[in-house]
């Protein structure tokens, strides 16, 4: 540890933070969701969809479908850190990740709004 | 004395490199509960990522129509696809269950020893309770 420099692209205190909020965010939302399902009389499929026409609550769906794409892409990207060691199939295990969860995101938007 | 702490020198060295593993005997290593924790955490959260298109495709389908949702509950009625929901819903408790404590820590909620075991029993212990009642409750 003697002469230790300090490099790298100084990203870890700002995707620990952020693996944080996210996860707030999905506590909060689904805290929300499970209390409003459980809430209704009979879960149906009439029951169902009326609860996703609000654009409010497709927003916040949204929302945490986002928060969890990224605290996904944060929580993956440290497992393959940790166990993949050639460089350049963490590369690609990276961006197929990343290019997953951006389709999962594209996908989230047509089936919310496209229902 | 400068060949002497040459020696001294190598031999410590020596006794470095063979007490170093060269490799990480895995069924040797006995996790205290925390790391157990961790760990299910780790593998949840991948099973987690891994099923994120069949679970995005199931709001989709819940979603979409009344004969999308017919067949989706349909499919959902097999044993195969409850003891699927099952595991998949174990990964999710726990992965939530486990955040929370991680976030109580932050918090210096429960950062001594003996609450950071007792928490981890808590959290094997809710995660595997709640699997357990939600599945006699789906089934």
């Amino acid at each position: 540890m003697v002469g230790r420099i300090v490099t790298g692209a100084h990203y870890g205190l700002r995707d620990w933070l952020i693996q944080r909020i996210s996860a707030v965010v999905m506590v909060l939302y689904m805290l929300f969701i499970v209390g409003y399902a459980l809430l209704q009389p009979h879960l149906d499929y009439d029951s169902w969809t009326r609860m996703f026409s609000s654009n409010v609550l497709r927003s916040f769906t949204l929302l945490f479908l986002l928060a969890l794409y990224y605290h996904a892409w944060i929580g993956v990207r440290d497992i393959v850190m940790d166990y993949v060691k050639p460089a350049g199939v963490r590369l690609v295990i990276h961006v197929l990740v990343i290019l997953a969860l951006l389709l999962y995101a594209i996908w989230s938007v047509q089936i919310l709004w496209g229902m | 004395m400068q060949s002497h702490s040459c020696e001294f020198e190598s031999s410590y060295a020596a006794m470095i490199n063979n007490k170093r593993p060269r490799f990480l005997a895995l069924h040797q290593i006995k996790l205290p509960l925390p790391g157990i924790i961790s760990i299910l955490h780790r593998i949840s959260g991948a099973l987690l990522f891994l099923t994120l298109p069949l679970l995005l495709w199931m709001l989709q389908y819940s979603l979409r129509s009344i004969v999308t949702y017919t067949q989706l509950t349909d499919a959902l009625r097999t044993p195969f696809s409850k003891i699927f929901l099952l595991v998949i819903l174990w990964a999710f408790l726990h992965h939530f269950c486990a955040g929370i404590r991680y976030l109580a820590i932050d918090l210096h909620l429960a950062s001594s020893l003996a609450r950071s075991r007792s928490s981890s029993k808590w959290v094997l212990a809710v995660s595997l309770a709640l699997t357990a009642s939600i599945g006699i409750w789906l089934w």
